[in-house]
């Protein structure tokens, strides 16, 4: 076997895009497919770099339609395969996307988000957000991931290949244009160290053995005659979903024990979020800050009991409600208002939050 | 259990008869297909892919490890199989909306990367699961759904020549072929030597089968083999397009 590419615990200051190559790397990830779309060029221009020096593939295909569904193809052979991808891209992926909800195909996809609709700014958003939990004809089946760091870009695209492969389906590490452009520290590790076992793939096609005669052969499909036949798998898909949801889900709270004011605030946007509460308490206010971590299954039951002696929210995204919507759609018994501050395809400061909530008075 | 006469052992038996319409060119293109992977002795190695077209239907027609994709697709989910696990035998069937139409950047670019895939085209002239509408390969002044004055081609452009695109953008190592249900022991020699082509891993392989679909053609037999042999050979040249140049030596 070669070397491991991560071996032991390591400090590095680098780039959010080396960072999911290096993680995918130690996942032992076997293949690599993609297409070019700024800001994740530097996931495939990595990869490709360091691939071969550890018996891992990569294909460039011709668009992301492709790319989505040789991941497809790839993970049904049996292979720890992945790709990467945003804005416009991200949209033709969807495609493949709705073939894997359907299938419980586990694929992985790291998206970094750039600023929409249509082909905007190769910058920054969180413009991403419905579109990669629910996009394709499909029920949102989907794990989705939104990192705020560095780190979390190391940690959650490794638990990305086994959160996948454990529930057999389809997941997607969050990231955008900032975290995947800019330089942080990042403590990389091999996975074995931190006691992390990566879970085994499948031969899902391919198997050892004479289809027909040592085993029956593999007749996956995705097309359906009657209405109730098609009602049954997906009833089935669903009720597996919701049985692993409260396994999946993640979050973060900041002092929202006796908060008034707790802002909602996912990815790259939760470091304003939790300085503007560090800012508000210091100027004497009763501000928390709540991160949900999956936005998809989102962590409904510990947002309700997080807003329990709430009097507002205050959604702040980089996109005009997206978050938003999910929010007041998972908490709608909840009797709180529900203000927004969005800023489709901006950055979000810290002052500007503060500033939002104290004209509030 | 009493076999029916020569079907091909890779044949599944609890799913026969199949589900094509009576007539259609798919059973006799599979069928053929199915002779090949027997003589070959490679059912324990081939993956089977099949597009959304009636060529769905053909997702558990073998004894062989199979996935449905979708419309245009599947050339796409063998590539991504075959560059994970080189050691499979990856054919990607369907028909000719599928390949030429809504799929047709993934033949080109599979083509041009010379992936060591199968692609095995049936074309019947039309958009046969969605009601025969126009296709790539619909005849000038043919008569479809969407064409029911008949193609004009000023409008529409001149049938897809599948075989002869592929033939120019593949290296010379890649085997390309039109066959035809019309005569299925030269189809059988020609997707017999696609599959070598992808079996020695020397390069792309691709076979396009003139095909029938009476149904939507409207056509009794016949009319059906008429217009495979008289109508669309007017268009479709058979025979080989390119052949690895080992293979010429011999
Ligand atoms: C993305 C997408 N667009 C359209 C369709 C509808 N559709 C299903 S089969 C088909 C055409 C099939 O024609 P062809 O590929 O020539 O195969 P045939 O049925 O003739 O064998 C179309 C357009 C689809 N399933 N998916
Ligand atoms: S509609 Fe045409 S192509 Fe489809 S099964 Fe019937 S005859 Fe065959």
């Amino acid at each position: 076997m070669t070397d491991k590419p991560v071996k032991g615990v390591k400090r590095f200051f680098v780039t959010g895009n080396e960072v999911v190559a290096w993680a995918a790397l130690a996942a032992e990830a076997d293949i690599m497919y993609g297409y070019p779309i700024t800001p994740q060029n530097e996931i495939m221009h990595y990869w490709t770099r360091l691939a071969p020096k550890y018996g891992r593939k990569f294909l460039q295909t011709e668009d992301e339609i492709s790319a989505g569904f040789t991941t497809c193809g790839g993970v049904l052979s049996g292979a720890r395969a992945f790709t990467a991808t945003a804005g416009p891209g991200n949209t033709l992926m969807q495609e493949a996307m709705s073939m894997a909800e359907m299938m419980s195909i586990p694929t992985v996809v790291a998206v970094m988000q750039r600023g929409g609709p249509s082909t905007a700014t190769v910058i920054y958003s969180q413009q991403e957000v419905t579109m990669t939990c629910f996009g394709g004809n499909g029920e949102g089946l989907r794990i989705v991931y939104s990192t705020g760091s560095h780190q979390e870009l190391y940690d959650y695209t490794i638990k990305a290949f086994n959160t996948a492969w454990k529930y057999r389906i389809p997941t997607f590490i969050l990231g955008d244009g900032y975290q995947a452009k800019m330089r942080e520290p990042v403590i990389m590790y091999d996975p074995a160290e931190k006691g992390i076992n990566m879970v085994p793939t499948e031969k899902i096609l391919g198997a050892p053995g004479m289809p027909g005669v040592d085993r029956d052969p593999q007749h996956l499909q995705n097309t359906y005659n009657t209405e109730e036949e098609l009602y049954e798998v997906v009833n089935q898909l669903v009720e597996r979903y919701w049985k692993a949801a409260p396994e999946i889900v993640e979050h973060e709270e900041f002092q929202c024990q006796d908060a008034e004011t707790i802002i909602v605030a996912h990815g790259v946007v939760t470091r304003a979020a939790q300085a503007a509460v560090d800012e508000l308490r210091a100027q004497g206010k009763k501000v928390g800050h709540f991160r949900p971590i999956t936005l998809r299954p989102f962590p409904k039951e510990a947002m309700k009991k997080a807003i329990q002696n709430a009097k507002e929210i205050i959604v702040v995204e980089s996109a005009q409600g997206q978050l938003d919507k999910i929010v007041k759609s998972e908490i709608y018994e909840a009797k709180v208002p529900i203000t927004g501050y969005f800023r489709p395809g901006m950055g979000i400061t810290a002052e500007e939050i503060v500033e939002f909530i104290n004209q509030r008075g | 259990m009493a076999l029916v006469p020569n079907m091909p052992q890779v044949w599944r038996q609890e799913t026969k008869p199949h589900k094509f319409c009576p007539g259609c060119g798919h059973g006799l293109v599979l069928k053929t297909l199915g002779e090949c992977i027997d003589e070959l002795g490679i059912q324990d190695r081939v993956i089977f892919g099949c597009d959304i077209g009636c060529s769905l239907l053909s997702y558990d027609f073998f004894n062989v490890d199979t996935v449905q994709t979708h419309h245009g697709r599947t050339t796409p989910v063998l590539t991504g199989i075959k560059r994970a696990r080189p050691d499979r035998i990856c054919i990607a069937y369907m028909g000719d909306g599928g390949g030429y139409a809504i799929g047709s950047q993934h033949l080109v670019n599979a083509a041009s990367r010379n992936e060591k895939i199968t692609v095995l085209l049936a074309n019947n002239c039309n958009y046969g699961m969605t009601g025969g509408q126009m296709a790539p390969t619909t005849l000038p002044g043919m008569k479809t759904e969407t064409s029911p004055y008949g193609r004009d081609v000023e409008q529409t452009g001149n049938p897809t020549q599948g075989p002869e695109m592929v033939a120019a953008i593949t290296p010379e190592n890649a085997y390309v072929a039109r066959g035809t249900i019309a005569n299925l022991r030269q189809l059988k020699r020609m997707i017999k030597k696609a599959l070598e082509t992808q079996i020695n891993g020397v390069g792309f392989s691709f076979v396009e089968a003139l095909s029938a679909c009476p149904t939507n053609w409207r056509t009794n037999a016949k009319d059906t083999w008429h217009f495979v042999e008289k109508e669309m050979t007017q268009y479709f040249k058979v025979g080989e397009k390119k052949v690895p140049p080992e293979k010429e030596e011999q």
